[in-house]
């Protein structure tokens, strides 16, 4: 190896940041979609050497369920404040109560469908051209298919079947009056390498990705944990475990998994040897059916 | 650790999706949760086994009709290196996805059905790999297994190839024959070809060499964004924001920009928030300058000893893109890197026979047709010939009331 030969960390790194700078450069009113959970803060960290020592030029924005770990929240306000920059929250229990939705009924009624009609209205206030997010590619199969500029239209939908050409790292970011354009910067990353990357660059996590103590009960293999938002049936079991969970999502919809890994390294040697993916251990929304996700981007979801 | 960018091409069936899902089967990348999802949908097909081509065909119109319509990405890696795969769709439809993934691929494998040797989509795709310069090529002679694991099927194939190889100038070109359904020299060497002396897809992807492929002789930074934070304490900041796209940079280098043509001295280099004394290819950083001149987006800086050319007048190798058919006189956005340019195609010099390979003479052109242009811009681009440094060498055109991306430039 010469000298000039960059681990694969740093080029996932560089490329990310610079897919940063083009969304400055060319979008005018771009948003970051922060949710508290790892990725985000990824993201927060690259925007930070993207931008830095001059300011992001765009807000922070969170679409809170209501449902959220309270730790997450936490995080999300100190962070904003440390790092001095914008931070906006539009909440979906608002958006229930203004539009008249109806909200899912049922043992785990999740919010994370209504979200995305906080998250347009939201678009539509600040009108945003660019929305930056913290998906995936390796999340999930048809996460796979999409694009680092994905276009939606002015119903923030996605279209599998006609994306544009993305060549080289030459982004089109030109949309049409009404349209917008979601942006992930970290598509090429895969789990790991965001707890490897966390790991080398000494991010803080908020606490629940750590091994702690929590009430749950077992739904299906899963453990979910108790809170105001999941209604117990009388057959469920409260049991104490070790957890810590590896994405953060609404409390009604993600899962905890079983572990004593109490720093970095615990979890990446964790997460080295796992024989589930992210998402088939920690979603309960994916399950619904194979095309889950595709069909909640189609409607406009992240 | 090193990364490997990989496509897979070759046309419709020739066994691309699983052959991916095989690699990822094979080198135990597969999750069983994930496993379990693609077994329960293989149970409904007649084999009985697993169609691990869902693995990637993660749309519902892909897993209805079983082909691949847009390009899949996946992640895995082995003890000696990081693979990111493009799976590409053989239908000719859908030959511009196919050219998305292509793009960032440091190495392509084509992949030819043994029973149908070298088909017109085999030319089509080994077109797109030559002209987007993809460095390294595997041709994978796959389905073995139906045609009794023959070797003079295999021989045959490969003389067939070689033409192809040989007019379009790929270099580096490997032959492997393999059965992606049954794991024949994907991870291991087969036993059922004893007769063939190289080595497995995996061991081969594990071991070619594409550091190399990173150009660091010829500087070249397009400045993305001007950071000028204006608070008290960094009122004169002033940071192009970038990256080293070849090249190496250091303190005190010379530099030119482009195309104003305005010169001045590297004084200060930052990357990771840190000043450091010199940042090479690819890493993103912030270049400060001796001299206050006006340099923004879309500009680049170069090292005064090694300029890139400068022209209003392009000749370009064109992959057309769009359902709307190109026309001389049509007018377009040229974006190269960060800099865009209004433009019009002048002039329609020929269109590449997909079959024969020959130039045959043209005035429009249509969706996946490969043709050569003269484009001329409003203002000057400044470029690297695509062959020698792809990184400054390929360009977009943009189609200024729809916004689509239509055009893929190749500038000769
Ligand atoms: N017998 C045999 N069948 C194979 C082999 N490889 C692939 N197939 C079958 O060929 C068919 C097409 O395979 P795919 O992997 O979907 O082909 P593809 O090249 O990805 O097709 P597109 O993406 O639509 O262009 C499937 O039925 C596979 O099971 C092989 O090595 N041997
Ligand atoms: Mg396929």
């Amino acid at each position: 190896m010469s000298k000039y030969s960059l681990d694969y960390l740093d080029h996932l790194e560089s490329e990310a940041i610079h897919i940063f700078r083009e969304v400055a450069g060319q979008f005018e009113r771009p948003a970051l979609l922060f949710s508290g959970g790892k990725d985000s803060i990824t993201l927060v960290q690259l925007a930070l050497k993207a931008f830095r020592p001059g300011k992001f030029p765009f807000p922070l924005v969170h679409i809170d369920t209501g449902h959220n770990f309270p730790e997450a929240l936490a995080y999300r306000d100190e962070l904003a404040k440390k790092i001095g920059e914008k931070l906006i929250v539009r909440n979906v229990e608002d958006t229930i109560k203004a539009k008249h939705l109806t909200e899912p009924k049922g043992k785990f009624a999740s919010r994370n469908a209504l979200q995305t009609y906080t998250l347009l209205d939201t678009i539509e206030e600040f009108k945003f051209d660019a929305c930056i997010g913290g998906a995936r590619r390796d999340e999930e199969k048809a996460r796979a298919k999409e694009r680092i500029f994905s276009v939606r239209d002015e119903f923030g939908q996605w279209d599998p079947k006609l994306q544009r050409p993305e060549l080289w790292n030459t982004y089109n970011g030109r949309i049409n009056k009404g349209e917008n354009v979601r942006v992930f910067p970290i598509s090429n990353w895969t789990e790991l390498d965001v707890w490897n990357y966390i790991r080398r660059e000494k991010i803080e996590l908020p606490s629940i990705y750590f091994s702690h103590e929590r009430d749950v009960i077992d739904h299906e293999g899963q453990l979910v944990a108790v809170s105001d938002f999941i209604k117990l049936d009388p057959t469920d079991k409260v049991l104490r475990k070790k957890v810590r969970y590896r994405t953060v999502g609404d409390m009604t919809c993600t899962a905890a998994v079983e572990s004593h890994a109490s720093n970095i390294d615990d979890i990446i040697s964790e997460i080295t040897a796992t024989k589930t993916s992210e998402r088939g251990e920690t979603r309960i929304d994916d399950k619904v059916s194979e095309a889950a996700m595709e069909d909640r981007k189609k409607n406009g979801y992240f | 650790m090193d990364l490997l960018r990989f496509i897979t091409a070759g046309s419709v069936d020739d066994g691309k999706s699983t052959l991916i899902g095989r690699l990822l089967y094979d080198s135990k990348s597969i999750m069983i949760d994930q496993l379990a999802a693609i077994e329960k949908q293989s149970k409904n097909k007649e084999q009985g086994e697993i169609d691990l081509a869902l693995l990637t065909d993660g749309l519902r119109a892909e897993r209805e009709q079983g082909i691949t319509i847009d390009v899949a990405y996946k992640y895995f890696s082995t003890p000696k290196r990081k693979f990111i795969i493009a799976d590409a769709p053989g239908h000719i439809q859908y030959t511009r996805n196919m050219v998305t993934g292509a793009s960032t691929a440091d190495l392509a494998i084509i992949l030819i059905d043994a029973r149908n040797g070298v088909v017109e989509q085999t030319r089509r795709h080994s077109i797109i790999t030559s002209l987007l310069n993809i460095p390294h090529v595997v041709v994978a002679i796959n389905k073995m297994d139906l045609v009794d694991y023959s070797q003079d099927v295999y021989n045959n194939i490969v003389i067939d190839y070689a033409e192809v190889a040989k007019s379009l100038g790929l270099k580096d070109v490997t032959y492997i024959p393999i059965s992606a359904a049954f794991g024949d020299n994907i991870v291991e060497k087969s036993p059922k070809m004893s007769w063939f002396e190289g080595s497995s897809l995996l061991q081969f992807l594990e071991s070619v060499e594409v550091e190399k492929d990173i150009n660091l002789t010829n500087p070249r930074f397009p400045v993305q964004y001007v950071i000028r934070p204006q608070t008290d304490d960094l009122h004169d900041y002033r940071g192009y924001a970038g990256k080293v796209i070849s090249g190496i940079y250091r303190k005190g280098d010379a530099i030119t920009v482009l195309p104003s043509g305005q010169t001045s001295t590297i004084r200060a280099i930052e990357h990771n928030g840190k000043e450091v004394d010199e940042v090479f290819a690819p890493q993103s950083a912030i270049l400060h300058l001796e001299d206050d001149i006006d340099i923004s987006r879309g500009d680049v800086i170069a090292k005064s000893d090694d300029l890139p050319k400068t022209t209003q007048e392009l000749d370009v190798l064109l992959c057309w893109m769009d359902n709307k058919p190109l026309v001389t006189g049509n007018k377009y956005l040229l974006q190269i890197n960060s800099r865009v340019v209004r433009s019009v195609v002048k002039e329609i010099e020929y269109k590449l026979d997909v079959n024969t390979l020959q130039k045959t003479d043209a005035t429009s052109a249509v969706l996946n047709d490969v043709i050569k242009v003269k484009i001329k811009t409003a203002s000057p681009v400044p470029y690297d010939s695509y062959s020698e440094l792809r990184e400054n060498g390929g360009a977009i055109l943009i189609d200024e009331t729809s916004h689509v991306t239509v055009g893929a430039c190749m500038i000769q």
